[in-house]
């Protein structure tokens, strides 16, 4: 009984570090009706900002962690004016394209760039384990669950209380009525890209210095889809919801079915979703009929 | 020649005037087409027998890949149904293929047809969803299958062999074995032609044009009185049979199935291909295709000559020089010629049928 309950704090922990990756997906489409298959890549960047400003130039890690939101922010709203802006009301098969075709550049370029080795940052979170009565905890999994849950709960803050969050949520809802009362609609969704991938560069930071670097380190962001797809594509609540079940179960099938089956477990669950209640826990219930 | 003689020649598609309903129903309806694929098809016979192995051999390669990406184009180009799992079907169709030949020593003329009718069994199955979701979620769906269809084959060791795979043995026709890349292009290229063919006619029977009625409008499309899952079923039925065939195509071609073969990045390849080409339009997936496979050699020669003969340094650069190179070309055909090389064949010809005048 101990382990399993050992096994399932591990696995809501690992839940907070997958609601942070989440974030991002949620609140481009939320705010753009766009699934952003670069998100990943997104995060692999901010990721190689992070390793190139502290270990290549040396800085403080409070720099190097303002360097990777910076550089985030301007990528994405970047992304957002050269690409899906032009693409805009084109049907998903081209925007989807878009985002892969750019993942793709992405991952092409750091590869590049910095080759295919594996890259170690510095420890950022203390790796002390932290002890829940006599439940041991890694330390790296807790604290990043501390951070990742502070971020994603900022975000719900920022949307819920502030004049920026409230014009991105009128944006979203309808962005005619947002032209309508004043809303400078092209900048919020490019604001709302930037967004997204500093949160994503973020979620890099943290889970590169929790394992390690490569260029590949964004073909982990699919695997959240399990958690976009449980919560709902455009609910910011669904995220944490989402993160903390499929972390759970993922921990679950690890410890009792093995390993390969804790790859496999979030697109068994995604195809399950998608069959029962295609927009998830908590996601808007789109009207179609056929 | 005549002015307007001449125009009816260069004029392919533009200027035809048909005088007879036999003119108006004829497939190809100009001579410069005819004159054009009667070239190809001599071209293609005589291939083998002037190019060297290494042309050959990409020959077959563009070939299988035609096929595949042709199954893609019917159900994502001219259905409208998005699929980032196109290779699992390959790989469904491979693994069916290899098991039937070797566990159950089946002839390649009967594990051909094996592998696409079960890949096409595998794609209704996948299709299924599709009736309740659509567009994005639809992919989302696909790509989940594509995963779930990798653990299977990874994991079901005693049909699949697991990672290391199965190997194929060669064609035998009897008095011979099709044991070269030059003996089975007579396999692969009258396959890959004659499954051109047939999805070009495709589109001009009532199941094809019920597939462009959905992609243009689904709704629309049910109150014309097309029975939406039954449709959108079999145009995935279709499209993974044509996927499977590949698949088939493949484990004789290479001579192996494993599932290393059939992941995310080779339904990425398939869509690419999709794009460049021509969403909805046979002609631009065999030009997507063959500029696809293309692409990566021309990068290798040119890697290369950038990185000198160091064969590992030039491997890992070159990886990640195609990701670059095949994300540049996705975003760019995008943006800039979002109807693929076909729209560029297109304007070519509008161009040539009032030519020397300006269109």
């Amino acid at each position: 009984m101990n382990l399993f309950i050992e096994y399932s704090l591990v696995g809501l922990a690992s839940g907070g570090m997958y609601a942070l990756i989440a974030l991002g997906f949620v609140l481009v489409f939320k705010a753009t009706g766009v699934f952003n298959f670069a998100q990943g890549e997104l995060m692999m960047v901010g990721a190689y900002v992070y390793l190139a400003v502290t270990q290549l130039l040396g800085a403080h890690w409070a720099f190097g962690l303002l360097a990777t939101v910076v550089v985030g922010f301007a990528l994405g709203a970047l992304v957002e004016r050269a690409v899906l802006r032009p693409l805009a009301g084109q049907p998903t098969l081209a925007i989807v394209m878009a985002t892969v075709g750019l993942g793709l550049i992405l991952k092409g370029t750091a590869g590049l760039i910095f080759g295919p080795d594996q890259r170690q940052l510095a420890e950022l979170l203390p790796r002390k384990p932290v002890f829940l009565g006599d439940i041991l905890i890694p330390g790296g999994v807790f604290w990043t669950f501390v951070v990742s849950v502070s971020i994603v709960s900022a975000c719900l803050a920022y949307f819920r209380f502030t004049r920026g969050g409230v014009a991105m949520r009128a944006a979203a809802s309808s962005q005619a009525n947002a032209y309508a009362v004043g809303i400078n609609v092209p900048m919020i969704s490019a604001a709302t890209w930037g967004l997204a991938a500093s949160t994503g560069a973020l979620a890099g930071v943290l889970l590169a210095a929790l394992n390690s670097l490569t260029p590949h380190l964004g073909d982990l962001a699919l695997a959240v889809l399990a958690v976009l797809i449980v919560g709902g594509l455009d609910s910011l609540a669904g995220v944490i919801v989402g993160g903390l079940v499929i972390g759970w179960l993922q921990a679950m099938t690890g410890a009792y079915l093995g390993g390969s089956w804790r790859e496999v477990m979030p697109y068994i669950v995604v195809l399950l979703v998608l069959l029962v209640r295609p927009h998830g826990l908590f996601g808007r219930k789109e009207i179609e009929r056929i | 020649m005549s002015l307007s003689k001449s125009l009816h020649l260069l004029g392919p598609r533009f200027g035809v005037l048909p005088l007879s309903h036999a003119d108006a129903e004829r497939r190809i309806d100009d001579p410069l087409r005819r004159a054009g694929l009667a070239a190809l098809a001599a071209a293609l016979v005589l291939l083998p027998f002037v190019a060297n192995a290494y042309i050959v051999y990409m020959a077959c390669l563009v070939a299988i890949t035609v096929i595949s990406v042709v199954g893609l184009n019917i159900l994502t180009g001219y259905t409208g149904l998005l699929s980032i799992g196109h290779a699992a079907f390959n790989g469904v169709g491979a693994f069916a293929c290899g098991v039937a030949a070797t566990r159950w020593g089946f002839p390649f003329w009967l594990a051909i047809p094996f592998g696409g009718l079960v890949a096409a069994a595998a794609g209704i199955l996948v299709g299924l969803p599709s009736l309740r979701i659509k567009g994005l979620y639809l992919a989302i769906a696909t790509l989940a299958a594509q995963f779930i269809f990798l653990f299977v084959v990874q994991h079901w060791e005693s049909v699949t062999g697991g990672d290391r795979g199965l190997q194929m043995p060669s064609p035998d026709l009897g008095f011979t074995r099709l044991d070269s890349d030059f003996k089975l292009y007579w396999l692969i290229v009258p396959v890959a032609v004659a499954m051109c063919f047939f999805a070009s006619n495709l589109f001009r029977t009532r199941i094809g044009r019920a597939f462009v009625a959905v992609r243009e409008r689904d709704y629309s499309a049910e109150v014309l009185g097309i029975d939406l899952l039954r449709t959108k079923l079999t145009s995935f039925a279709l499209a993974s049979f044509y996927a499977g065939i590949a698949g088939a195509l493949m484990a004789y071609f290479f001579r192996v199935v494993n599932p290393e073969q059939y992941g995310f990045g080779a339904s990425i390849f398939q869509l690419t291909a999709v794009i460049v080409g021509g969403l909805g339009s046979v002609l631009g997936s065999i030009l997507g295709s063959l500029f696809m496979v293309a692409v990566p050699e021309l990068l290798k020669e040119a890697v290369v000559f950038v990185a000198g003969a160091d064969a590992t340094k030039s491997a890992v650069f070159l990886a990640s020089a195609r990701e670059l190179v095949f994300g540049v070309l996705i975003v760019g055909f995008l943006l800039l010629e979002p109807f693929g090389l076909a729209e560029v064949v297109r304007r070519v010809r509008a161009r040539l049928a009032v030519w020397p005048f300006r269109s």
